[in-house]
């Protein structure tokens, strides 16, 4: 450690920190526009001159490396007065228009300009006007307000992986802009926002939605991926108006992915549910809460009493919170149904009843940006979980390999070390193969679960090359993906990456499919023996079902016969903060409150708990999911359903012992085997990261990014080929129903595969999400 | 999207570097390109990036900073006029003058017959050979009096 | 006194850039001792030291002492880089370096990578003299055959590769940071040091960075020995410097003269005064120094020291003669917008401010300044100094201050009678197209 002296004040710094930092280690705050904690150095505003004793020059603090007895001033008059030229540089070509700037009050060159008083303006020359950039629906430009600091480029190098803004021309030319008017696709972009220091970058979203001065700003917790990154949702006459990170260096850092920043335009949805409603002769009939709930307890019990309590099926979002979870499941066990799933998307339940516990990421989040090696199996990583890709991608900038196991080769943004990409059918082999090179490279001997697995497996290079990747360092890492966990074979991908893991001495987990899947399986939110799986409930259908959250459509593992399902049922039960198809297929709507509108929590990818409070109260009727389903407990006259608070419930959920204690990833007797080659055209299919649930579905700025288009088809130019289509030609898919969709050379995927989206419009009608198919030319 | 001759001219200049560090030949790619091309459209541009492996908005950075690039369409002959103080001394703006003149054009501009554009340059490194001018970027003409720039737009128009 | 040639001695034959020519001329002699004796790179280092060798890219740092700073025991690949982006109005010897002699580049350079242990080299050649990359090209592809670079040059077991690379026309690539940044591939904005080139240099790697001239003087240092050549200068301002002369003289060009030459007699050598006018002013080092006098001119040496005690720089030896037709109002608005179009524009008080000064300085020149203006062009310009990322912000500023310091009374002339204290007719006269006589 360094001692060096700031403004009379010691300060203990590590050899090679900043000026800078040594100065907020004692809370001295250095004017600054250019520098970032999380961003490299550019030194380029020149705002954070200071003078340090022995140099002849104002230095920037945040450049300028800590020396033993160091002396700095960062008030005295030498600095003060670099300051203030640089201020004053930094205004002549501004516009100085902050009455009407949506960054007013939050702008930091307002902020420090007060600082520096400086009265009129010296400055009489004609000024700089830059023309405004079209970057797409979520970031809206006033360019002539750049200050240059290139925050925002180095951001997409840096954190988003892939530099989609630039800075053109030069001298005072210089430009921040696009290639080409092209807009910003990155699943990160949002943080650009975040991230310029004046208003050059504002949300579009957002834009002229309120001054900043009139928000409230309440913290809350995302319900999208299974991050569950921390939000200061911003509040103005109880309507969200933004959406911020809430800093949390375990979790998100100071970044959000754009879903989490911009779903929140969903909440008013034209189909958001706000008063509970009945279908009577197929109309439907807004009615009172009392009625409503009247209704539910008297269907629920006329089909109990004719068809038993085995016909009714609980479909619950894994997107819910834990109370929600957890006083669904009580109520539908209290009715005596086993009939419970929150594993919507899932094909393969044969490891039911063998886990020994919670399955969880198998370490801490921020671990991953420290780890030397990490292997990721059957991901969509980049789209289904931005910021654990974003964290990895700075463990790749630090030295880490990264490498996977994985059905398609799309463009993770992150240099890869090694993969191995093969067809859905061949995934299994293909982990077993790196499993045998790492067996080969170690010296040890693969378990008795994966022996028959490995047995006459072929070791090929790409094998060989991932299995030492992974062996890189000594922080590793084996992660399941939600295309692993969808996968039809999943338990014996889960069998295979825990040997790889346990061989290369890695830990072992699950990325996570939604904001609350660890919490649902802590709520008992599946069946227990003699109950039926999600799927089990769709191919034997019931006569009733409760749905939490859910779509089935879009939120199943095969929409088309959720669907079915569904509409043969006598009665549809459904719980959410939008009505969507449910209109069809439901007799009775329950408006109950999204996340920004109820107390709960979540239980992140990590095990983290998370709970939360409504930062606005509930829209019109709607009421809080835990509440509702009291009631409904208590007017069914079911037990234990007379909880007072949210938080009541939640203890009730976790029960006594600590959270951490139930997450494992074991599984007791579970063989591994291959699966069988598939005949036809297998489908891959990621969900969209704007269709993932109901809420980013309706946000309708990300419904226009380039992540919400329209599926393609993309196969592989030699299978394509093969069909007789052409590139960007319209193809006819057949799945159980069939689609139309524009066919897509890939060469990212493998032979004999097609890739087509699931969970988006115009691709439902194709059925199962794991499934062969056909496609012939339209 | 650019010769096979160009190709080599560039795979040629990639060799020069190390293998993992492509992009230092961006420069003379975007030359290259150019050479073939008269001018740097943004698919030209983004041709080059996806060469070398490197972020087209880094390569249209690179386009857009040096002053020999040209984004926009060019006469089939660029001529740069150096009127930085020195070369002004010894004649550099009567030269650019002359040529304004004499080709009916300013600087930035391009005769209707799409033969020459003009260009104000900046100090080229040879103000002892004032006044000079750079013809399509590679070839420098020094000591250009009136009766040399008439040869040499004599020359050209042919 | 006379030209003292070396570098530029001997080039009248019709191929002197070629190989052969250069071997007749004792080309590589000094290379071929040094890798047959395999003499020590401490030894190279101190006869660099003892000649008093300084950099003649600008700022005139002691070349032996930068050799020194590269870390010894770094395993990794180190690089040796040269600056030939002569960018500095006024500056054209690197030109001529290359033009005339590039196998006295080739031979420092390699000379260079013995020395600090690189495993390649670089020279970073000015856009424009685009015909003098490609003839460097073709020294560099004699030098590959005759063994001289690439692997286990000339049979030891010293290798090392050298290659060309050119600019597209940005000033600012002259700044060795912004030169780097430009080799691998990006913008040439310079980097904010520390660290310094020496430890984070190409690709990250340790890197020493040269002016073309600086490593053209390097094999007759170490023929002639570091004595000889220091005393060919002055005590801390060793051996000879090229300065190339432009302006209003007779004969513009390039002279090699021993350092400390006075400065009447390099304006001798070059003919003299245009038209035997009144010498007005000299920028003694290149367009970023500040403008001196005629009449203190007439009384200086040109060397390092004596050009710095009198307020200026001698900088890349740049000298450019103003006769009294001149209007230095006019003069600094056309260095101001060179300084304002070359601004790289990644730091404020630069990017910001070259645009200021620019054009205040325009509006003065077209006769629409204020009282004011004259201070306040002062205070900008003050303000720039010092707080940049790169020189270039002091290269704008110094000759704005430079300018009002000698010639303020024009400036204010201006103002007053919104017009220039020389008259246009004259003015013009002096800057007819001029085409020296040889
Ligand atoms: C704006 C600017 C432009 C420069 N241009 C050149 C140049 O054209 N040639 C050069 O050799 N050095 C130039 N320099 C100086 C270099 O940064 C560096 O000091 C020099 O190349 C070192 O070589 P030397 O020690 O041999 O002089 C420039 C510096 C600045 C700040
Ligand atoms: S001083 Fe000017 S040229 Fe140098 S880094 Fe700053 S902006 Fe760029
Ligand atoms: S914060 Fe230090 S220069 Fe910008």
């Amino acid at each position: 450690m360094l001692e060096i002296e700031i403004d009379g004040q010691k300060v203990e710094v590590a050899p090679g920190s900043t000026v800078m930092q040594a100065a907020q280690r004692i809370g001295k705050h250095i004017p600054h526009f250019c520098y970032h904690k999380k961003l490299s150095i550019a030194a380029n505003c020149r705002m954070c001159l200071v003078e340090v004793e022995k140099m002849p020059k104002a230095v920037p603090a945040c450049a300028t490396p800590v020396a033993a007895d160091m002396k700095v001033h960062t008030g005295s008059e030498k600095a003060v007065k670099a300051q203030r030229a640089v201020m004053e540089f930094l205004l002549i070509n501004h516009p100085l228009d902050c009455p009407i700037c949506d960054q007013g009050g939050e702008c930091q060159l307002q902020d420090i300009a007060v600082g520096y008083g400086g009265g009129e303006s010296r400055y009489r020359e004609e000024k700089r006007v830059v023309f405004n950039k079209k970057l797409g629906p979520l970031i809206n430009t006033d360019m002539t307000r750049c200050i240059h600091c290139s925050r925002c480029v180095r951001f997409g190098q840096e954190i988003a992986g892939v530099m989609e803004l630039g800075i053109a021309h030069r001298g005072e030319h210089a430009e921040v802009m696009a290639f080409v008017d092209r807009s910003v696709d990155s699943e990160l972009s949002g943080n650009a926002i975040d991230l310029c220091p004046v208003g050059a970058l504002t949300s579009k979203p957002f834009r002229f939605g309120a001054r900043t001065w009139e928000l409230v700003r309440r913290p809350s917790v995302s319900p999208h991926d299974s991050l569950g990154a921390n939000l200061q949702v911003q509040v103005k006459h109880d309507r969200v108006m933004r959406v911020l990170p809430l800093e949390n260096e375990a979790i998100n850092e100071c970044w959000l992915s754009d879903k989490d920043r911009f779903s929140y335009e969903g909440l008013y949805a034209a189909d958001r549910l706000t008063r509970p409603q009945i279908k009577h002769d197929g109309e439907w009939h807004e009615v009172d809460w009392q009625t409503a709930l009247d209704y539910v307890v008297r269907t629920l019990g006329d089909i109990r009493k004719e068809y038993g309590a085995d016909a009714i099926g609980a479909l619950l979002s894994p997107h819910s919170t834990l109370e929600e979870l957890h006083l669904a499941q009580k109520l539908v066990r209290g009715l005596r149904s086993e009939n419970i799933d929150s594993r919507l998307r899932q094909n393969d339940f044969s490891a039911d009843g063998r886990r020994t516990g919670t399955p969880w990421l198998g370490l801490p989040l921020a671990a991953l940006s420290t780890l030397d090696a990490a292997l990721v199996v059957g991901s969509f990583l980049r789209k289904d979980h931005p910021l654990m890709a974003q964290r990895l991608r700075q463990a790749q900038r630090a030295g880490a390999k990264i490498c996977r196991v994985n059905a398609v080769a799309d463009d993770w943004l992150i240099p890869l070390s090694a993969e191995v990409i093969a067809a859905p059918d061949r995934l299994a082999a293909s982990l077993a193969a790196v499993l045998a090179a790492l067996a080969e490279q170690t010296g040890q001997a693969v378990a008795a679960s994966c022996q028959a697995a490995v047995a006459g497996i072929t070791v090929d290079e790409a094998a060989r090359g991932v299995a030492a990747a992974l062996l890189n360092g000594e922080r590793r890492a084996v992660l399941l993906g939600n295309l692993a966990v969808q996968h039809p074979n999943a338990s014996s991908l889960q069998v295979l990456a825990a040997e790889i893991a346990r061989l290369a001495g890695a830990s072992f987990g699950f990325l996570g499919e939604a904001a609350n899947t660890v919490g649902a399986a802590l709520a008992g939110a599946q069946p227990s023996k003699g109950g039926r799986n999600a799927a089990a409930m769709l191919r034997e259908p019931r006569k009733a079902y409760v749905l939490l959250g859910v779509e089935p459509e879009f939120d199943c593992a095969d929409g088309v016969a959720a669907r079915a399902a569904l509409m043969q049922a006598a009665s549809v039960i459904h719980l959410g903060s939008f009505v969507g198809s449910a209109a069809e297929y439901a007799d009775v709507l329950l408006p109950i409150a999204p996340f920004t509108e109820t107390s709960g929590s979540f239980v992140n990818a990590e095990g983290r708990l998370q709970s939360f409070s409504a930062v606005v109260p509930p829209l019109g009727d709607a009421r809080p999911g835990w509440k509702l389903l009291r009631v409904l407990g208590n007017l069914l006259g079911l037990p234990g359903f007379e909880q007072e608070s949210s938080e009541a419930v939640r203890a009730e959920a976790l029960g006594e012992g600590d959270l951490a204690t139930c997450l494992d990833n074991g599984l007791d007797g579970v063989q591994a085997r291959l699966d069988a080659p598939a005949q036809g055209l297998q489908r891959i299919a990621e969900v969209p990261i704007h269709f993932a649930d109901p809420l980013a579905r309706r946000a309708p700025a990300l419904q226009k990014t380039q992540d919400a288009a329209v599926p393609q088809a993309r196969i592989h130019p030699e299978t394509l080929t093969g069909l007789g289509v052409a590139d960007g030609e319209v193809v006819r898919l057949r799945g159980s129903g069939e689609v139309k969709l524009v066919a897509r050379v890939d060469v990212g995927v493998p032979v004999g595969c097609v890739r087509v989206a699931a969970a988006h419009p115009a691709s439902l009608a194709l059925g199962p999400m794991s499934a062969e198919l056909s496609v012939e030319r339209a | 999207m650019l010769s096979p001759q160009s190709l080599l001219l560039i795979d040629r200049e990639v060799a020069k570097y190390p293998a993992d560090q492509k992009q230092s030949a961006v420069m003379a790619a975007l030359r290259i390109a150019q050479a073939e091309k008269r001018w740097l459209a943004p698919e030209t541009i983004e041709f080059v990036a996806k060469y070398l492996g490197m972020p087209t908005m880094a390569a249209y950075e690179v386009a857009s900073f040096y002053n020999m690039y040209d984004l926009q369409p060019v006469g089939a002959h660029k001529i740069t006029v150096c009127t930085n103080l020195p070369c002004a001394l010894s004649g550099g703006s009567e030269a650019a003058e002359y040529l304004k003149t004499k080709l009916g054009i300013d600087f930035n501009e391009t005769t209707p017959d799409g033969r020459f554009t003009l260009k104000e340059g900046e100090c080229m490194g040879a103000c002892g050979d004032a006044p000079v001018l750079l013809h399509n970027n590679h070839k420098m003409c020094c000591r250009m009096t009136r009766e040399e720039i008439d040869g040499l737009i004599e020359e050209l128009s042919k | 006194m006379s030209e003292h040639k070396l570098i530029l001695a001997d080039l009248d034959g019709d191929r002197s850039w070629r190989l052969a020519d250069y071997a007749q001329r004792r080309g590589y002699e000094a290379l071929k001792k040094i890798v047959a004796e395999k003499i020590a790179p401490d030894d190279i280092i101190a006869t660099l030291k003892t000649a008093n060798l300084r950099g003649r890219g600008g700022a005139g740092f002691p070349t032996g002492l930068k050799w020194s700073f590269m870390p010894k025991a770094y395993t990794g690949p180190k690089y040796v880089v040269c600056n030939s982006d002569e960018g500095e109005p006024g500056t054209f010897k690197d030109r001529d370096i290359l033009r005339y002699n590039p196998h006295a580049v080739i031979e420092g350079m390699i000379i260079a990578g013995y020395t600090m242990g690189c495993v390649a080299g670089y020279n970073y050649i000015h856009g424009e003299i685009f015909e003098v990359y490609e003839r460097f090209e073709a020294a560099l592809d004699e030098a590959r055959a005759a063994g001289l670079l690439g692997r286990n040059i000339l049979g030891s077991d010293f290798s090392f590769e050298l290659f060309a690379h050119h600019g597209y026309g940005a000033y600012v690539c002259g700044e060795e940071t912004g030169l780097l940044e430009s080799l691998e591939g990006k913008k040439g904005q310079p980097r904010f040091k520390p660290p310094f080139p020496a430890s984070f240099g190409l690709y990250g790697k340790p890197t020493t960075i040269n002016n073309t001239e600086t490593f053209a003087s390097v094999p007759f240092i170490l023929r002639m020995g570091g004595e000889t050549f220091l005393n060919l200068g002055k005590p801390n301002n060793g051996g000879t410097k090229i300065f190339s002369v432009s302006g209003h003289v007779n004969r513009p060009g390039n002279y090699e003269v021993q350092l400390g030459t006075p400065f009447a007699e390099l304006l001798e050598m070059a003919g003299g005064m245009r038209g035997g006018r009144r010498l007005k002013a000299v920028i003694p080092g290149g367009s970023s120094a500040p403008v001196l006098s005629g009449e203190l001119m007439m009384e200086l040496t040109m060397d390092y020291d004596a050009i710095a005690k009198a307020g200026s720089m001698l900088g890349s030896g740049a000298v450019i003669v103003m006769d009294e037709t001149t209007c230095m109002v006019k003069a600094l608005e056309r260095l101001s917008y060179f300084y304002f179009e070359e601004s790289c524009g990644q730091c404020t008080p630069c990017r910001e401010g070259t645009g200021w000064l620019y054009r205040m300085m325009r509006r003065l020149e077209h006769g629409e300044g204020r009282a004011e203006d004259l201070d306040l062009l002062d205070n900008v310009a003050e303000n720039i100094m010092g707080r940049t990322i790169c020189a270039l912000g002091d290269a704008a500023a110094m000759p704005v201050r430079g300018f009002l310091k000698h010639y303020r009374d024009e400036f204010a002339y201006h103002i007053e009678h919104k017009r220039c204290l020389v008259p246009v007719e004259l003015q013009r006269e002096g800057s007819r197209i001029y085409v020296r006589q040889d």
